[in-house]
């Protein structure tokens, strides 16, 4: 086994394992807004009363998303797209998760720095109040909801991707029900993350 | 009822010449395939606008679609100009060169990559001598019929011309030899070499550079299962990945 095979391997877990599962857990602890203001600040400020969050945040989150990130942008520049000539619906997929991709990379770098160090390398400051008067200017609500349709979209389709290169769907029937299932993912994550967006106007 | 077909040909003179577009105009004639409208330019090479010109050349050998010579890009697609048929195509006809291959001349690329990629995975099955060995293993209908689907491949180049992945900044090696693995490991005593195809699946460029774009089996004109070989292989280079790990 080369070097290659491990890190593209890799690159294909860490897409799921663990920054799908850190997606979904986002958008849930989110929709603690829909439960009111009093709710979401309770959710926030339990967050950052857990032990060892530095440590989760480095190795669960940091470290996997620099990862994917780099190594995703290396995968983005091998390609050669060509769906003027082949227009399939998965060779219109393949494009649609390189240029996902690139959005969703510039929707979290804007984001983080925006939320996450917006005070340095620790903030306090992440409110209701705080995220309500961000989203209420149109631009960046608009924005948002750019961002997480890309990335709701780039996991839902990396999740087909990850289940076809891990060999887990190797049949047409296994990969069409496995479409499915992703799509229906896709759905319910931007259900739940719009209608927690939503909560903050 | 005499028509003409307008052919729009981008040519090339040697491999390291530019390459140009020119136009010609030739007879119809009934049930006429690319082969045949290539063979009218030979006879008569003047180009649409009457002038003197090179007849364009390109490769074919069988005209039955089983030996992928004459593979180019036709109307934008990568398939067979035997098997094209004039009459099912819009006008003009834009014929070009596979673009994931070296140009010799013309319509004529070099797909000697693809046989390299071949040699890479170990694609043959090793029999250790002449000597008489006996009758060899049985092989069951199920795993002959899968063989035969695979076996099919003519290593025309059409998956590696529409796949997004291969292209000159990749190393990726292709759908078609990875099918040509499975091939060879489905068979009990290729299956003898199995770890040290899938070893050669693992090594740069490839199978974890496939990007399931799944191109490659909407294009195969021979119908080859590639993609369910792709996906098997991905799982069989996984267990072995993991597997070979833990016996370290």
């Amino acid at each position: 086994m080369s070097h290659s095979y491990f890190w593209r391997k890799l690159h294909s877990l860490s897409g799921i394992l663990p920054l799908g599962i850190f997606l979904m857990v986002h958008m849930f602890i989110n929709s603690m807004a829909t439960l009111g203001q009093e709710n979401f600040n309770r959710g926030v400020s339990l967050l950052h009363n857990i032990p060892y969050l530095w440590f989760f945040e480095l190795v669960v989150i940091f470290i996997p998303i620099l990862y994917h990130a780099f190594y995703g942008i290396w995968v983005v520049y091998l390609t050669r797209n060509n769906i003027e000539n082949y227009r399939y619906f998965r060779n219109w997929l393949f494009y649609l998760q390189r240029v996902s991709a690139v959005i969703t990379l510039l929707f979290v770098t804007w984001h983080v720095i925006g939320l996450r160090f917006s005070e340095g390398v620790i903030s306090n400051n992440i409110t209701f109040e705080f995220v309500s008067a961000a989203l209420n200017q149109p631009v960046i609500l608009v924005l948002y909801l750019i961002g997480l349709l890309a990335s709701f979209g780039h996991f839902a389709n990396g999740l087909w991707s990850f289940l076809v290169s891990w060999g887990i769907t190797v049949g047409e029937q296994a990969q069409r029900t496995a479409a499915y299932g992703s799509f229906v993912v896709f759905i319910i994550l931007t259900a739940v993350g719009i209608n927690a967006l939503l909560a903050f106007i | 009822m005499a028509k003409d077909i307008r052919l729009v040909i981008k040519r090339q003179a040697n491999p390291k010449s530019a390459d140009y577009v020119e136009e010609f105009v030739i007879p119809y004639f009934p049930k006429m395939n690319v082969v045949a409208a290539l063979m009218e330019i030979q006879k008569n090479p003047l180009n649409a606008k009457g002038d003197v010109t090179t007849p364009v050349a390109w490769d074919c050998n069988c005209l039955e679609e089983v030996c992928g010579a004459c593979t180019m890009v036709i109307n934008g697609q990568a398939r067979q100009a035997c098997s094209a048929l004039v009459d099912q195509l819009t006008q003009p006809i834009h014929l070009a060169p596979l673009t994931k291959f070296p140009v010799v001349r013309d319509l004529v690329v070099d797909r000697k990559v693809m046989f390299d990629n071949l040699r890479k995975v170990k694609a043959w099955i090793e029999v250790d001598g002449t000597h008489d060995m006996g009758p060899g293993p049985r092989v069951s209908p199920k795993v002959q019929e899968q063989a035969y689907r695979l076996s099919k491949c003519m290593t025309c180049g059409c998956c590696m011309e529409a796949c997004p992945n291969v292209n000159p900044k990749s190393n990726f090696i292709g759908p078609a030899p990875i099918a040509q693995v499975d091939l060879m490991n489905s068979h009990p005593t290729g299956a003898l070499q199995r770890e040290r195809r899938l070893e050669a699946l693992m090594t740069e460029g490839g199978i974890a550079d496939c990007g399931n774009a799944q191109n490659c089996i909407k294009v195969c004109p021979k119908e080859v299962p590639l993609t369910r070989s792709i996906a098997r292989l991905n799982r069989a280079t996984t267990f072995h990945g993991i597997k070979s790990w833990f016996n370290k």
